[in-house]
């Protein structure tokens, strides 16, 4: 396949060095792939610290910014970090009032974070894990990895990053964003493979005239194989694998995300079906975001990411931030 | 007797087979995974036959950690901080000897293996690399090859597993009829063993 790129062993070091470029409102660390705030570590406020492979942009680095996350770790092309660099990011950010590690419900991510999480408290810097797991494709069980951490991972970074902006501690920082994670459901569908620069290849064949139903972000197969379904029938399917398990009581906050190849043309069109099944279903949506935010590379496809909310994280999600992929209120 | 230089053969070993196998290993992970564990570990044992030459440790045990801490820093995912847990804490259990007997090295991989499935919460037939270290470590008290045998059956027996860890439990059972890409990689490591005990007639 095709790819922008010069060779794939210097992919992400590329982005790395064109991001600088772009933003120079961040500290982009090339060599040890860091992404930081420029004005880290803010006196008083707690440290949010994302990461993890390559290959979902603009998560997590181009959410790195006032009112979001003071620090992203890019690993390789779908696979976590190392300690090394969440070490060095909780060190970039903290201001001694701790730092909370965001982290993906997989098991590289969960390892590597654990492991930073003992080196930094090590170097004396308070930490804290708030561990996503949204995606209700994955049966979650004691005897699996446990539900895989997607869409919602938007909404606890975003969410949590305006508290602390706020100056809210560490332990209301982390409650937050537990509450989010806790209140937050995902649904993901692809219509194509997606093909990593290291393999050249697609993952798996995806043969035309079907769709691959509860995908996650990486390429890894779903559970299951259908014939292609109209924009209707996706969101009638989406909607429901993600309300069945939800069953919100009140207004949610509505994530329609594309997977990297879909055009916003056709994201638009799907999220006019996916309101109307909420419609249909009676929830009431507070907010929309409709676009590419937590992709899987070239993959053709979307996910549906519901949060129910209250007021104080309606007025959270509302607050101002600054960062190249979300910015609204400033 | 195994000195530090048989550990640090052992460790380019390692890095020759993963080089030689990288796109088998990728390809397996695509089946069930996500296409990386051939690059992942590549880069990984690249960067430890790398370090081990060039500091040199003086004792196995120090070759073993070294490595294993290479290998957490520069690998990532899950194979990253579980391989590098399992050479770390083999070669902590090796304690600071200049040499080592291999009933010495059987028991410290055995405590290797256990802080591998500490770690990863799996248990034997799982369908994870465990699957091919369990077996090895057993039969490392009494052969090198016979450890090598019993890793590349216990990979070969993951085919009909339901995967119960890592990425490939996303599939539940549409995990069963592909090889387990770490078991895999697991039985390389532990051929590459046999292998250098084999040239450097430390065979038992």
């Amino acid at each position: 396949m095709k790819m922008l790129i010069n060779v794939p062993e210097t992919v992400v070091a590329d982005a790395l060095r064109g991001m600088a470029a772009a933003h120079p409102e961040l500290t982009v660390d090339v060599e040890n792939r860091v992404v930081v705030r420029r004005d880290a570590p803010v006196a008083g406020k707690v440290g949010l610290v994302s990461g993890g492979g390559s290959g979902h942009e603009p998560l997590h680095a181009g959410f790195v910014g006032p009112g979001m996350l003071s620090a992203a770790c890019p690993g390789e092309v779908f696979t976590s970090p190392v300690p090394d660099q969440m070490v060095r990011a909780a060190a970039a950010v903290d201001s001694g009032a701790g730092v909370l590690f965001v982290v993906k419900n997989y098991t590289g991510d969960v390892l590597n974070f654990e492991m930073a999480a003992e080196l930094a408290e090590d170097e004396g810097i308070q930490v804290a894990q708030v561990v996503v797991d949204d995606d209700v494709a994955v049966s979650d069980s004691t005897f699996t990895a446990g539900r895989r951490g997607t869409g919602a991972t938007l909404f606890v970074e975003k969410i949590a990053g305006a508290a602390a902006d706020e100056g809210a501690p560490l332990d209301r920082v982390v409650s937050v964003a537990r509450q989010v994670n806790g209140s937050s459901r995902s649904f993901g569908v692809a219509l194509s493979s997606v093909t990593t620069p290291a393999k050249g290849s697609p993952t798996f064949d995806l043969p035309a005239g079907e769709l691959e139903l509860g995908i996650g972000i990486h390429g890894e197969p779903g559970r299951e194989r259908r014939s292609m379904m109209t924009s209707g029938e996706i969101a009638d399917f989406a909607v429901h694998a993600v309300l069945e398990d939800l069953r919100p009581t009140g207004p949610v906050l509505a994530l329609v995300n594309g997977m990297g190849a879909t055009p916003l043309l056709e994201l638009y069109g799907f999220n006019a079906e996916v309101q109307r099944v909420l419609s249909e279903r009676g929830v009431p949506v507070a907010r929309t975001l409709v676009g590419n935010y937590v992709t899987s590379l070239e993959m053709a496809g979307c996910s549906v990411t519901l949060c129910q909310v209250d007021e104080e994280l309606l007025r959270l999600w509302d607050a101002p931030v600054e960062t190249p992929a979300l910015r609204w209120g400033r | 007797m195994l000195d530090a230089d048989f550990f640090r053969r052992w460790m380019a070993a390692t890095a020759a087979a993963v080089d030689r196998e990288a796109d088998q290993l990728t390809e397996l992970d695509s089946a069930i995974g996500d296409a990386d564990h051939g690059s992942n570990l590549q880069r990984g044992f690249t960067a430890v036959a790398a370090v081990v030459e060039k500091d040199a440790p003086a004792t196995p045990g120090a070759v073993l950690t070294l490595a294993g801490r290479q290998l957490i820093s520069t690998v990532g995912g899950a194979s990253g901080p579980l391989y590098g847990t399992l050479l770390r804490r083999t070669g902590k259990a090796l304690g600071e000897d200049a040499e080592v007997t291999q009933d010495q090295l059987a028991q410290a991989f055995a405590a290797g293996v256990a802080a591998v499935g500490q770690l990863g919460g799996a248990q034997a037939g799982d369908k994870t690399m465990l699957d091919a270290l369990l077996p090895a470590a057993e039969a490392l008290a009494l052969s090198f090859r016979g450890a090598a045998d019993a890793a590349r059956a216990g990979a070969e027996a993951t085919v009909p597993l339901l995967a119960r860890k890592g990425r490939a439990s996303y599939l539940g059972e549409r995990s069963i009829g592909h090889q387990d890409p770490g078991a895999t990689s697991a039985a390389l490591l532990v051929e590459a063993l046999a292998g250098t005990a084999q040239d450097g007639g430390a065979e038992a």
